[in-house]
């Protein structure tokens, strides 16, 4: 019961920020229900008792990520584009995708319902009790059964790092 | 204000923006306005906006007699009334060629380097506030208010003193004079090292003022800059070691020189002054001769006509003035050289290339005084 | 009984403890907060040779509840084109940060909010940086240029001194072990000795980095009202001014929780396994007592009536908190010993911390933005990577080569203080080339007085 209520809520939150997202002219209004669904969104992870994904999410995603969008708006003055209607004659296509988008995803859920142990909305699963701790589980496998990606995606990132860093800077 | 020079570029616009500083400001001592050109954090260059505080003292002056235009005086470097009065007293002295008596030369010379050291006490603990340290300033007024008891007691007023007279002074000296300067005196020995132990070798407070504000002495002198700012850049020019006025040629006391020129350096040669007026109020207290305060001046002053220019080492650097008498009791015109109006031209000179934030450690570090500025 | 009601009930029954701690906290909190303004204040003026506010109330007691009236009733100003949304959203999110990061520490071994979940400490370092939203959001609703460039170099500090103090909280945690609020005490109980012992340059770090978090000086820069650039809390009065205040005074609170948790032992007093030092069990109660002795020889001393009364007052209250704290000692109380006596010793190392915080805003000049910046990423960065690795080291020392731990943790930290040596020589050496003044100005003929 308590489960479903929380559960609601969150998933409620998120929708609705997301809908609040993406109607919004102004482009922090925007960024802020961004924050809320991620934040939303991490709610619902840690109902799953997937704590360090919960954390995880908040600390890069809204600590991390949504910074960067918000001093990329601050920094780049919007009035401009604002008030250029570019996009008004692309509507009918969004609307046509959209539509698509949502009948292949309405399919495909209807039609995993059937299949035993992977359905959707059912309770069924371990108890929260024995679980294992997520995070002691998390670092289990990163640091033993997939070390090696571990090691390539801290490359890539090294990569990427040296590259924003050289490139941002002046020529001197 | 910017506008319209904005529409075409990001919100960091890389042309140049004026940003405008004061008159209110918590930082620029008095009522100056600084127009900072500036070039993202960089000062290209600055414009001074002055005269907020102008009162006419210099056109008073024709029509006062010489006698009433001395309390004005003391208004214009209100921090270091005692300077100015001894600069224009002893500037009609030398117009009615008058000498003032020994005794009042040398309590004249006690009441400047007191005033000296009041004057320097405010200067660091603004300039240390404006850089963000809390604590000085109030450790100095604390000092500043055992020498304003000691002037309240002698004259009556603790900042706007009017202590001397045309021809010297007007009381004789109360009765625990000598012991309150010396205890003073004795105290402040300790009450230095508190700010040496605070600032000098603070690593926060070199980065700040290092090599901020360069001013290198050919720049000082062409600019007329004078004063500690004048020595910190390595010019070795002490009014009262060159031109000897007061009772000055009787103690001796170093004139502490920087060399490099930077704020760090103008700090250095001020706390180093503190100490040598220190040095000279204990070497004074220890004899100071007995005899008349007043010379031989008549109660209607009617110097002959012609005119005398002289200057003293006020606190904040050269204060001159250039008095024209016509021979009546009124001055037909005083022109004050003031310190701080000429020093605030290096403004320009010193805060090229550094950051916004420098500035204000840069105007500090130049002591001036808005009602000297504007007179 | 309708099966929600039941539902409802069941749900109050086994969740009130959090419920009402996390009112507590939002009611209480803010009090708090005002009264730390008002300690920072009497400090300040006790060490800079004044009395502080004396005015309201006896010795200034009151002043929280003034200014908090003030606040209150002032008109509401928003700037002419500001986002109102944005305008009301700022401060709240800052100060909902800080208190939400609040309800992760435990504050005894069963005094915390949230039940102790397992990424507890990571969760509230998570948390209490949200509330940069709180800083950005807000030079962004004032609409003026200058409050945004004050806005975005705060959030830029932020961000930088984040990483130095995970980074020194990673080396903390590698001793620890696990990332839960109690287990992390446990292990220094079990331990015997508190991390900082252990992990001094982390716990250095952190309180660098610490300060620099909470916009403290001498890092206080974007915030000082004699700087040209104008904050992000200039266009802010009132109650929302208010706000500010409060989520930075209580990030100061959470940020010196996190290292007392950590470093210095939460809940644990000194020495806390060994049995010869029981005797410090003492303390809690001998100390207050002796707060309590002092009104009483002072109420001696005050010049009005009502100040002898206040000061008797505060004795007795003194003298029942020493009893509530030395009624553990006494056998069949002894029960009570951990939560109180956990409680009293936390909130002393929290004091303690946060007066270090307040000492150095008094004591140090402010830092010019660039240096803040160079500090940051050039010396405490580079250092907690060091630090991180001569940790991980001394533990594969211990564990694997069956080193003794002290020894390991000495040699290893030697090793971090030679590095950092090598970095402050290297520093110095930088800026001894590259002054603050910027590249040599070609002369120009402009003479900026013309005209």
């Amino acid at each position: 019961m308590l489960d479903k209520v929380i559960f609601f809520f969150f998933a409620g939150v998120a929708i609705l920020s997301a809908g609040l997202m993406v109607t919004r002219r102004n482009a922090i209004h925007s960024a802020v229900f961004l924050i809320t669904t991620l934040m939303a969104t991490a709610g619902i992870f840690l109902q799953l008792r997937a704590e360090f994904i919960f954390i995880a999410q908040i600390i890069l995603y809204v600590g991390g990520i949504m910074v960067l969008f918000i001093f990329v708006i601050m920094l780049v003055r919007l009035d401009v584009a604002l008030h250029q209607i570019q996009f008004s004659r692309q509507k009918w296509v969004a609307l046509l995708v959209t539509v698509a988008l949502a009948l292949e995803v309405g399919v495909m859920l209807w039609s995993s319902r059937k299949v035993p142990g992977q359905g959707f909305l059912l309770p069924n699963a371990v108890p929260a009790a024995g679980l294992p701790a997520n995070t002691e589980a998390l670092a289990d496998s990163l640091f033993k059964a997939y070390l090696l990606p571990f090691e390539i995606v801290s490359v890539l990132l090294l990569v990427a790092m040296v590259g924003a860093v050289v490139m941002a800077k002046k020529r001197t | 204000m910017q506008d319209d020079a904005a529409q075409n570029q990001t919100l960091l616009g890389a042309d140049e923006l004026v940003l405008n500083m004061g008159p209110q400001h918590p930082s620029t001592h008095g009522v100056l306005r600084v127009k900072l050109k500036l070039d993202g954090e960089r000062v290209r260059g600055t414009e001074c906006v002055i005269g907020y505080l102008h009162r006419g003292v210099e056109k008073i002056a024709e029509n006062r007699t010489y006698q009433q235009f001395a309390p004005y005086v003391d208004r214009m470097d209100y921090v270091a009334a005692v300077s100015n009065g001894l600069g224009y007293c002893e500037a009609v002295e030398k117009l009615l060629n008058v000498e003032a008596p020994p005794r009042a030369k040398v309590i004249r010379t006690i009441m400047t380097e007191l005033q000296r050291i009041a004057s320097h006490l405010i200067w660091l603990g603004t300039h240390a506030l404006d850089i963000g340290a809390l604590t000085p300033l109030f450790y100095c007024l604390r000092e500043r208010e055992e020498i304003l008891k000691i002037f309240e007691k002698y004259c009556g007023a603790r900042l706007t003193t009017h202590a001397f007279r045309i021809g010297g002074l007007q009381y004789e000296t109360y009765d625990s004079f000598e012991k309150d300067v010396e205890r003073f005196c004795k105290d402040f020995e300790r009450r230095i090292q508190e700010y040496v132990d605070l600032l000098t070798g603070n690593s926060i407070w070199i980065g700040r003022t290092r090599n901020v504000g360069v001013l290198s002495a050919e720049d000082c002198i062409a600019l007329g800059a004078s004063g500690p700012v004048l020595r910190a850049s390595g010019v070795k020019w002490d009014l009262r070691k060159a031109q000897p006025y007061a009772a000055y040629e009787q103690y001796k006391f170093e004139i502490p020189v920087g060399t490099n020129g930077d704020t760090y350096d103008r700090y250095m040669v001020r706390m180093e002054e503190m100490r040598q007026s220190r040095l000279i109020c204990l070497q004074a207290i220890g004899n100071i001769p007995a005899g008349p305060i007043m010379g031989k001046v008549g109660k209607v002053l009617k110097p002959p006509a012609g005119e005398i220019y002289h200057s003293i080492e006020a606190p904040k650097g050269i204060l001159g003035y250039y008095i024209v008498s016509d021979g009546t009791s009124q001055p037909y015109r005083v022109r004050i050289r003031p310190p701080s109006f000429i020093n605030l031209q290096a403004l320009d000179k010193m805060a090229r290339g550094h950051l916004v934030a420098d500035v204000v450690a840069i105007i500090g570090t130049l002591d001036i005084v808005l009602g000297e500025v504007d007179r | 009984m309708h099966p929600n009601l039941q539902a409802l009930l069941v749900f109050v029954q086994n969740w009130w403890v959090e419920l009402v701690s996390g009112v507590v906290i939002v009611a209480v909190v803010p009090l708090i907060t005002g009264y730390l303004v008002l300690m920072e204040r009497k400090l300040m003026a006790d060490m800079q040779a004044r009395l502080g506010p004396m005015r309201v109330g006896p010795h200034g007691l009151l002043q929280p509840i003034a200014d908090a009236v003030k606040l209150l009733i002032k008109e509401d100003i928003i700037p002419d084109n500001a986002d109102r949304f944005v305008f009301w959203l700022a401060p709240v999110v800052s100060m909902t940060a800080a208190l939400t990061a609040m309800g992760a520490i435990a504050f005894g071994p069963s005094f915390l909010v949230a039940r102790d979940i397992n990424v507890g400490l990571l969760f509230v370092i998570g948390v209490s940086s949200l509330g940069l939203f709180g800083i950005v959001l807000g030079g962004w609703a004032s609409n003026s240029h200058y409050s945004i460039m004050g806005a975005l170099r705060s959030t830029a500090q932020l961000v930088s001194y984040e990483t130095a103090a995970g980074l020194a909280l990673v080396s903390g945690l590698l001793l620890a072990g696990t990332l839960k609020i109690r287990a992390i005490v446990q292990m220094q109980e079990s331990l015997g000795v508190w991390f900082v012992f252990l992990a001094p340059v982390a716990f250095f770090i952190y309180v660098v980095a610490s300060i620099a978090e909470t916009n403290r000086a001498p890092f206080d820069l974007p915030e000082a009202e004699s700087e040209l650039v104008a904050g992000y809390m200039t266009e802010y009065s009132g109650f929302r001014w208010a706000c500010y205040f409060l989520g930075e005074y209580a990030n100061m609170i959470v940020v010196g929780a996190v290292a007392t948790t950590l470093f210095l032992g939460g809940w644990l007093r000194p020495f806390p396994n060994v049995h010869w030092m029981n005797w410090l069990d003492v303390l809690p109660a001998l100390s207050i007592a002796a707060v309590g002795a002092y009104c009483v020889y002072r109420a001696g001393k005050q010049p009005a009536r009502v100040q002898v009364w206040f000061m008797w007052g505060v004795a007795l209250a003194c003298l029942a908190t020493a009893l509530i704290l030395a009624a553990p000692l006494y056998g069949p109380l002894s029960f009570l010993q951990p939560g109180l006596h956990g409680a009293f010793w936390f909130l002393l190392k929290i004091s303690a911390y946060i007066y270090l915080f307040m000492w150095l805003r008094f004591t140090l000049p402010r830092y010019r933005f660039d240096q803040l910046m160079h500090l940051g990423w050039y010396i405490l960065i580079p250092l907690a990577i060091v630090n991180v690795l001569a940790v991980g080291v001394a533990m594969i020392l211990e564990t694997e080569y069956g080193w003794n731990r002290w020894l390991a943790l000495v040699v290893t930290t030697a090793f971090t203080l030679a590095a950092a040596l090598f970095l402050l020589r290297l520093n110095d050496k930088r800026s001894a080339t590259a002054s603050s003044a910027a590249p040599p100005e070609e002369p120009t003929t402009e003479d900026s007085y013309a005209g």
